[in-house]
């Protein structure tokens, strides 16, 4: 009785903790994982160009929506591959299925 | 009009405030009804005799992040700009009851900042150094010091990260949120002020590069100047004027247990074994930790950071294993680069933010409030906000509290 209800919430991904999606590895605890922040986020292409104004957007802002955001996760206690994955910030649900090609850092 | 339960307990908040309906325009409009919001409006109206301000907040005042703290007070930072606010806002608060005529439980049981490793120790006794620098109470405390004002924590060698030391701040404490926000609200109102609630600003009109006023769920109301103050939502009001801020928003989770009798005197924080623990007026402990890792707005988190501090609350304190968690809960807090708030200016003509406070909100409410109606009544940044402007981030003159303070503050 106890488990059934234990296992319907961790189904639902609403209560304890986030249940992570692995492209490799499945559907794990969130406690095996470490957080990346924003996706996509990739090294200016040409730095030199930069000015500090450019530097600044890009080590210091991130989007922060509230809604769908694409982020990156780390199985550090699993297969320690990173990998993307988009999840609402409301809801805390993973929208997709992530890919395993290799994503933009 | 039913009498209080008992002449002992404050007026209900209900009777401490009108709830007026929106005029069509304002001086200045606040976007949020949180702590910050409400100091900010009082003082636009006490310091700066501006009184046509509304105050607009989404759901209930203080509903927030006000409602979710625990109301720890302190001011012994390490940086010379954050010891400056914060120790402007501890002053505050040290005369609040006063000027605001209500009692808000304010209390300097003194804040101690436990160290368990050399480093902690170096890092301790430079930051009791550079806070007496700054004007600010702080001493360092051996073992028996601290045993002697705190006998309850764990000071045996044999613990797993035994303490070494810790720095204290006397005059730090804790007070009763709601009763802060409370009596903001009534003495805002008193000089004029409308505070406004079930009101969510959903669009914010920006005209040839100005802000003229917002748009909310009770119709349109112009404004001559907006300040932004709405914390873990801060990024999504400020995107309505285009404006991105370096913000990300996190949960941030705490917990009480069921009622005590005092038996905790002080307020004890840990960073290496990383809880905050204090015991409120009513008796229940209060614990806190740090942030859930991943960006939220759902104010919830996962339960292994409640575990967690919990681990960490018993290894401090093992007389603590028979009390019983009796509620948790997160609010969305506005983590910035820096750990630092971000005061100022916006690229939009006449708008205004105050946001990033992050884990650390509470124990700044007055100092925030004051700077903030101070830069909104001038339309510059006040001096001591000025550190904290959003230039920091392109030249790179940062406010590293992150490595500086205690990590949860």
């Amino acid at each position: 009785m106890a488990l059934g209800r234990h296992t319907a919430r961790w189904a639902s991904g609403s209560a304890l903790m986030l249940l992570i999606p692995c492209p490799w590895c499945g559907p794990r605890a969130e406690i095996e994982f470490r957080y990346g922040g924003q996706a996509g986020v990739a090294y200016p292409a040409d730095p030199d160009a930069l000015d500090d104004e450019a530097w600044a957007r890009y080590v210091f802002f991130r989007d922060n929506p509230k809604g769908q955001f694409a982020e990156r996760w780390v199985h550090a206690a699993g297969c320690r591959r990173w990998f993307d994955a988009t999840r609402d910030t409301v809801t805390h649900e993973f929208l997709e299925p992530a890919g395993t090609e290799e994503p933009v850092p | 009009m039913p009498a209080s339960p008992s002449p002992h307990l404050p007026d209900h908040p209900a009777h401490l405030w009108r709830n007026p309906d929106p005029k069509p325009a304002y001086d200045v409009v606040i976007i949020g009804g949180g702590g910050h919001g409400l100091a900010t409006a009082y003082y636009l109206a006490k310091n700066h005799g501006i009184t046509n301000v509304a105050v607009l907040e989404r759901g209930w005042l203080a509903g927030g992040n006000m409602a979710r703290n625990t109301a720890i007070i302190r001011s012994n930072y390490l940086w010379d700009e954050s010891a400056a606010i914060y120790e402007h806002s501890l002053k505050l608060w040290e005369k609040l009851p006063d000027e605001l005529d209500y009692d808000v439980l304010f209390s300097q049981r003194g804040v101690m900042n436990l160290a368990h490793s050399l480093g902690d120790i170096r890092e301790g006794r430079r930051r009791v150094s550079a806070n007496r620098l700054n004007g600010v109470d702080a001493e360092w405390l051996e073992l028996d010091e601290i045993n002697r004002l705190c006998p309850i924590i764990n000071l045996s060698p044999e613990s797993r990260y035994p303490v070494l030391g810790a720095t204290f701040q006397p005059r730090g404490g804790i007070a009763k949120h709601d009763l802060v926000a409370w009596a903001y609200a009534r003495a805002a109102d008193a000089l004029g002020v409308d505070l406004i609630q079930g009101c969510e600003v959903i669009g914010i009109d920006v005209v040839d590069g100005r802000a003229t006023g917002v748009r909310t769920s009770r119709g349109p109301i112009a404004a001559g100047r907006v300040g932004i103050v709405a914390a873990g939502h801060a990024s999504i009001v400020a995107a309505m004027a285009g404006v991105a801020l370096p913000l990300q928003s996190h949960p941030l989770q705490a917990l009480v247990t069921e009622l005590l009798e005092p038996i905790h005197p002080t307020v004890v924080m840990s960073n290496a074994v990383h809880v905050y623990v204090s015991q409120a007026h009513k008796g229940e402990l209060v614990m806190g930790a740090g942030i859930d890792s991943y960006n939220s707005y759902a104010q919830r988190g996962s339960f292994h950071i409640i575990e967690h501090q919990l681990a960490a609350a018993l290894e401090l304190f093992p007389m603590f294993a028979r009390a019983h968690v009796l509620r948790t809960w997160a609010g969305i807090v506005d983590v910035s680069p820096d750990a630092s708030p971000i005061i100022g200016a916006t690229p939009v003509e006449n708008l205004f933010v105050n946001c990033g406070w992050g884990t650390g909100g509470f124990k700044a409410t007055p100092g925030s409030g004051w700077v903030m109606a101070a830069t909104l009544a001038a339309g510059s940044l006040h001096e001591l906000a000025r550190p904290y402007a959003f230039e920091r981030f392109t030249t790179g003159a940062l406010i590293d509290e992150h490595g500086a303070a205690a990590v949860a503050h």
